[in-house]
């Protein structure tokens, strides 16, 4: 971890801005731009303050690199964007992306995500990352000239391995079962908090109508009017104090959210294991097939059935010439073969070590997020009794007064 | 002789003076020297060919010389209360009758006789019993007495008695005829004051109530929704090793957060709803007192405008003026005291209704407290030990 790119340098995601273009299709669209500020940590130490670097990314450009990084590092259980579009919403808060609220909780879950990249002993020594913070012009044809959208997976191919694969290692399979049920969990959670969230904003806004009625029936009141008046003043404190508490849950739910997200990372490492183990035994049932026919066309039995076997019996023979011929290129096969599958079995060890590697990293910092975001929540309820404590404690002050 | 507006119902046959009848209203309930007790309990239902009613039990104990017995047990249903309202209404047309429940609910009841409603009208009715019973003149009314200690075919055989349909109806079209007039013209400045002070009441009260319901129907949404919130962290500690505790801990803190917010909307549904409702009736109750002063002022008022126009018989006329006059002033000194006793009470409810409300909610937010900041208690001490391990050679 001493030599992750996080420890020098200081990245930020500090702004975000409407702006206006051209796409793809010469239309005229609006999207918002991030601004990312780098500055070294090392000149800090000597008194000095290092100058910002800045440029300006949109999302798109955000997923091009993230994209790029799944393809690269197949073995990595790479961090996930925020949400594309907002999603979980309740009646006060905006499915609109260019919502300023959506764009601020955006703005801090990009910068959690390249955070969490410049925290990764593999990711953050990539090239194309580095580029990415550091050089605004050029970056994405630079992306493209690696060729990485070549070395992607079809997802029809990694399905069919999925299905077809027969001797996985167990560990993936569980963790493929694991991450269903994050997810799914995850969904659950946030949906349900979602609705809590809805309601408890019900419940205080509604205490908001006391204030103007109390204050209206103090008027004729005399020696009860100082009391209502007082006490409806509280309940307006207490109706407004709901906005910032949502607001500060909506972080909470967002970090939930990365996890929601991290799931389906950790399932393209699983696909990718799937994938290259499937080609695997592919390769290894090829060869034994190859070695079976020279073997049948040496002996001159027929063990299996095949449509060239059947021929030659309706046709004649094939000179002891043609056979030759046939077992010679065989053989050379044979030896390809098995040079292959040395080269495949040694890669799907490799890929298997250092994923596993990687996946019980990434145990240990989902245990640690998670547990941290627990608290967190716990700390935010606390607050919210405490405030709620404060101000019933003065509208029952104002109340038996009255 | 019942052209005073005001008889003491002990003694019948003795007109009482308004002066001797001010000393009988006193606003200060005393309850120590209370000495007549009302309980209303025990709903049973009642089925014959014609229809289903219940009926209620209402225990009287008592140590004054003008009852026969020191306790009484009679069984009365809705219909008799409201007969004795009535009834109440009709010899103290300017005292604040206590509101009785409603007949039927609105809105969202489908069977009549559910236990929650049955609960709810008992509640009502001991109140409105006893409010009578605290009463400095209602106390003393012998239908009030008859009620609490008759014998149901006594009941019945008494109710039949009095005035009859048509002097019933008379009454109504005299107080019809005198409301077209006004009694409002010569009203005195206080009534006018107290009309002014009880429609912003009225409006005021009403808006409240309905805010009670919304806050009530909105905290049961809320609970609804949390009782589906600590299972999901339960389930998902499932597939959990490291972090399960923590996933249970915070389960187990909403489930508590939960079952205190069902006593937080115990709370409201008992104290706070009951207590606004009972005061929209009474803002009803009190312009409908207005409203009949007002009349029996108007019933004088035309008198003496007729007295006005006529020439001869003028003596009859004065006579009669003098009674009305009479009239007018006992009812305003009632319904003045009465008046002054009815806004000490509100004032004194509304105190305590509202004093209780805050202390639910302190209540609530104290147990939720409690219950999150022992969680993180037992998080924080979980860091602790393992960082203590991780020390350790």
């Amino acid at each position: 971890m001493e030599d992750c790119l996080a420890k020098k340098m200081e990245i930020t995601v500090s702004e975000a801005e409407k702006r206006t273009g051209r796409n793809a299709m010469n239309m005229q669209e609006t999207y918002t731009a991030y601004l990312i500020e780098t500055r070294a940590v090392e000149s800090q130490s000597e008194g000095q303050c290092a100058p910002v670097d800045s440029l300006w990314r949109r999302y798109s450009e955000f997923e091009l690199l993230r994209n790029y990084l799944s393809v690269t590092y197949p073995h990595i259980v790479v961090p996930p964007l925020p949400e594309k579009r907002a999603d979980f919403v309740w009646h006060k808060l905006s499915a609109d992306n260019m919502d300023p609220d959506f764009v601020e909780r955006r703005r801090i879950g990009l910068e959690n995500f390249l955070l969490r990249v410049a925290s990764h002993p593999v990711l953050c020594q990539d090239k194309i990352f580095y580029s990415f913070l550091t050089q605004e012009g050029g970056w994405k044809e630079m992306v493209n000239e690696t060729g990485f959208q070549l070395k992607a997976d079809s997802r029809l191919k990694a399905l069919n391995a999925t299905f077809r694969v027969k001797n996985p290692d167990k560990r993936f399979t569980e963790l493929k079962h694991y991450s269903d049920e994050l997810q799914s969990v995850i969904s659950h959670l946030l949906r349900v908090r979602a609705r809590v969230a809805d309601r408890l904003y019900g419940v205080y806004k509604v205490h908001g109508n006391y204030g103007r009625v109390f204050s209206e029936w103090s008027a004729i009141e005399k020696e009860m009017g100082d009391g209502l008046q007082s006490a409806g003043h509280h309940m307006d404190v207490y109706a407004a104090s709901i906005d910032d508490i949502l607001e500060e849950e909506e972080h909470y739910a967002d970090q939930l959210k990365e996890y929601l997200f991290y799931a389906e990372a950790l399932r393209a490492v699983c696909r990718k294991h799937e994938l290259m183990q499937y080609d695997l035994e592919m390769a290894a049932q090829d060869l034994t097939s190859k070695k079976q026919q020279c073997e049948e066309l040496a002996t001159g039995t027929v063990r299996t059935f095949s449509l060239k076997g059947m021929t030659s019996k309706l046709f004649g023979q094939e000179t002891p010439e043609q056979r030759e011929a046939k077992i010679k290129v065989l053989e050379e096969q044979i030896q390809e073969g098995e040079e292959q599958l040395k080269a495949k079995n040694l890669e799907g060890r490799d890929f298997v070590k250092s994923a596993w590697a990687d996946i019980e990293r990434f145990k240990e910092q989902k245990n640690h997020d998670l547990k941290e975001a627990l608290i967190s929540y716990a700390v935010m309820q606390i607050s919210m009794c405490k405030k709620g404590i404060q101000v019933w404690t003065n509208a029952k002050e104002c109340f038996s007064k009255m | 002789d019942t052209s005073l507006g005001e008889v003491n119902s002990f003694s019948p046959s003795m007109p009482i003076s308004p002066s001797s009848m001010i000393n009988q209203y006193k606003f200060e309930d005393e309850p120590e020297l209370r000495d007549l007790f009302i309980t209303v309990d025990d709903p049973e239902s009642h089925i014959t060919a014609i229809e289903t009613f219940i009926t209620y039990r209402v225990v009287t104990k008592t140590s004054r010389g003008e009852f026969d017995s020191s306790e009484y047990e009679v069984r009365r249903r809705y219909q008799d209360f409201l007969w004795l309202k009535s009834k109440l209404e009709e010899a103290h047309p300017t005292l604040i009758i206590p509101p009785l429940p409603e007949k039927f609910i609105m809105k969202g009841m489908v069977e009549r006789f559910n236990d929650e409603f049955i609960e709810t009208r008992r509640k009502a009715l001991h109140k409105f019993l006893n409010r009578i019973a605290d009463h400095p003149t209602l106390t003393f009314n012998e239908d009030f007495k008859i009620f609490l200690t008759a014998q149901a075919w006594e009941l019945s055989s008494h109710k039949k008695q009095g005035p009859g349909l048509l002097s019933r109806m008379g009454q109504t079209v005299r107080a019809v005829a005198s409301s077209v007039r006004g009694g409002v013209k010569n009203r005195p400045e206080m009534f006018t004051e107290m009309n002014d002070y009880m429609e912003t009441f009225s409006q005021k009260i009403n808006v409240l109530d309905k805010i009670a319901h919304r806050i009530y129907k909105e905290e049961r949404e809320y609970f609804n929704e949390m009782k589906e919130y600590g299972p999901i962290h339960t389930l998902w500690s499932a597939s959990e090793e490291d972090i399960a505790d923590s996933l249970k801990g915070v389960a187990s803190c909403i489930d508590k957060c939960c079952k205190a917010t069902e006593k937080r909307m115990a709370g409201l549904s008992e104290n706070l709803l009951p207590i606004l409702h009972e005061y929209v009736l009474y803002s009803e109750i009190l312009m409908g007192v207005l409203k009949r002063r007002d009349q029996i002022q108007g019933e004088l008022d035309s008198k003496v405008d007729a007295l006005a126009n006529k020439k001869t018989e003028k003596d009859l006329f004065s006579e009669e003026i003098g009674k009305l006059e009479d009239k007018v002033e006992c009812a305003n000194n009632a319904l003045k005291a009465d008046w002054d006793r009815w806004k000490q009470n509100m004032q004194c409810d509304m105190r305590s209704t509202f004093t209780n409300v805050a202390e639910n909610n302190l209540r609530y937010y104290e147990e939720c407290l409690a219950t999150w900041e022992s969680f993180l208690a037992s998080q924080t001490v979980d860091l602790h030990v393992e960082e203590d391990s991780e020390d350790r050679p």
